[in-house]
């Protein structure tokens, strides 16, 4: 590897400091399952390498039903899947950090490293699309949010700017009557990078039987990880069956624009669009019927 | 640049201080500074697991973690599996059960193992193979390896409730 300046900061002004001052020649540390490996093997480089776990705010996972999810940007998926309460307030968050990797990448990499790798197929983001969650940046000019929907530009890029940090996701408190899913489609059983995924969101009435609500994000099937708007609004009102689900799916395969690789071909994965969407459907309404919404 | 650092851990319960570069993963510094061999480079990008350790609990692939990252943590290695000349479980069950080859999986995988029991002694097959889906064996295709962790699993609850 080439070699770099190592700093950890244990505040986050000085961390900002650092980015600022290095630009694009500093690269953050997180959790380095992504970053070391692209180090190594030239795909990013780097003058410093500014290690964020020191920082508390990037840590933390603080949790309530009234509040919501607050989850620093360094926080291991680890800590998500095996926090008491998250499996079921943000079920498909859950599903996609038990899959990212195997258990070794898991007690280090980061959500919020998932999110700013920004690969197409990163199986984290879909879910934290569909919770709706929001981006807490921190730069030279002070700190903004964004939508994690707004986040991904396209393959490996995303909207921070030189010298700016994301510090936190901040996710809303669930709905009642509510629950999510994410799978994804991979010729093997595990470690692979996803052919085609999808997190899928819905929320019944209180009758149980109609969905009152409903958020569809796929993954890889687009240069940046996409919502499914129109087949999600189509669910709004109708009835919570298979009929609604592969109606949703159908619908779905209109976002999805995949490229043709050895992992897939484009009409396979507009396939796997509808079929996932469908699945994750169904899987978030089982969970509200057994309870777990 | 190339200056290198002072870092100070906890190795196999012992105190170990040792000086790297920035761009020394923790793998390399454990094979070439402490001289703890016992972890391989397999894939050196985080997919084979050859190079699992525990650090702080957890076990993690030494390759994506920088050598200045462990300042003050606590890291098991293979090395530090045995007690006082007798074996782990696990270990005398992967000889036993013949779940090695070439063996340059194996310190991996009971390190993984290890962890994995610890947590969950009775864990089914399925649970197993999801957990250990992070180490890679390109001899034994696996069956060997996950019945001697099967086995393993079922004399340590055995132990904690006898």
């Amino acid at each position: 590897m080439k070699d770099f300046d190592y700093c950890a900061p244990d505040n986050l002004q000085a961390a900002t400091a650092l980015l600022a001052e290095h630009g694009d020649r500093a690269r953050v540390l997180a959790g380095g399952t992504d970053i070391i490996v692209q180090l190594r093997e030239g795909l990013r480089s780097a003058d410093c390498v500014v290690d964020i776990k020191n920082i508390p705010e990037l840590m933390v996972l603080d949790y309530s039903s009234s509040q919501g999810l607050t989850l620093g940007a360094s926080t291991s998926c680890h800590r998500v899947y095996t926090h008491a309460e998250l499996p079921t307030a943000y079920a498909a968050l859950v599903d996609a950090s038990k899959i990212v990797g195997g258990w070794q990448i898991q007690t280090r990499a980061s959500v919020g490293g998932n999110l700013c790798n920004s690969s197409p197929a990163a199986d984290t983001i879909p879910a934290l699309i569909v919770h709706q969650a929001s981006c807490q940046i921190h730069g030279p000019d002070g700190s903004r949010d964004v939508p994690v929907a707004d986040f991904c530009t396209g393959p490996g890029q995303n909207i921070l700017q030189s010298g700016e940090l994301l510090v936190t996701l901040q996710l809303p408190a669930p709905a009642a009557n509510s629950s999510s899913a994410y799978e994804r489609f991979i010729p093997r059983n595990e470690m692979d990078i996803a052919v085609a995924g999808a997190a899928s969101w819905i929320q019944l009435d209180s009758s149980g039987e109609t969905i009152e609500d409903a958020r569809i994000a796929l993954a890889a099937v687009a240069p940046t990880p996409v919502l499914a708007t129109e087949a999600a609004e189509s669910l709004r009102g109708k009835p919570a069956n298979e009929e609604s689900f592969a109606a949703a799916g159908e619908l779905a395969k209109n976002v999805a624009s995949p490229i043709d690789d050895m992992r897939g071909t484009t009409e396979y994965r507009v396939h796997l669009s509808s079929v996932l969407t469908r699945r994750t459907l169904a899987r978030a309404l089982a969970r509200i019927q057994q309870g777990q919404g | 640049m190339g200056t290198k650092q002072l870092v100070s851990t906890t190795i196999n319960g012992e105190p170990s201080q040792f000086l790297c570069e920035a761009r020394q993963s923790l793998l390399e510094v454990l094979r070439n500074e402490t001289g703890l061999t016992g972890c391989k480079e397999g894939c050196n990008n985080g997919n084979c697991g050859a190079c699992t350790v525990m650090l702080d609990g957890q076990p993690v692939n030494s390759c994506l973690v920088l050598g200045l990252e462990v300042d003050g943590k606590e890291i098991q290695t293979v090395e530090g599996i045995a007690q006082e000349n007798e074996l782990h479980a696990v270990q005398q069950c992967f000889l036993e059960g013949a779940a090695l080859q070439c063996g340059i999986c194996t310190p991996g995988f009971i390190v993984a193992a290890k962890a994995l029991l610890d947590e969950n002694p009775l864990a089914s097959e399925e649970e197993i193979r999801f957990q250990l889906a992070g180490n890679l064996c390109r001899c034994t295709g696996y069956d060997k390896i996950i019945r001697a962790v099967m086995e393993a699993g079922k004399q340590m609850a055995e132990t904690t409730t006898s």
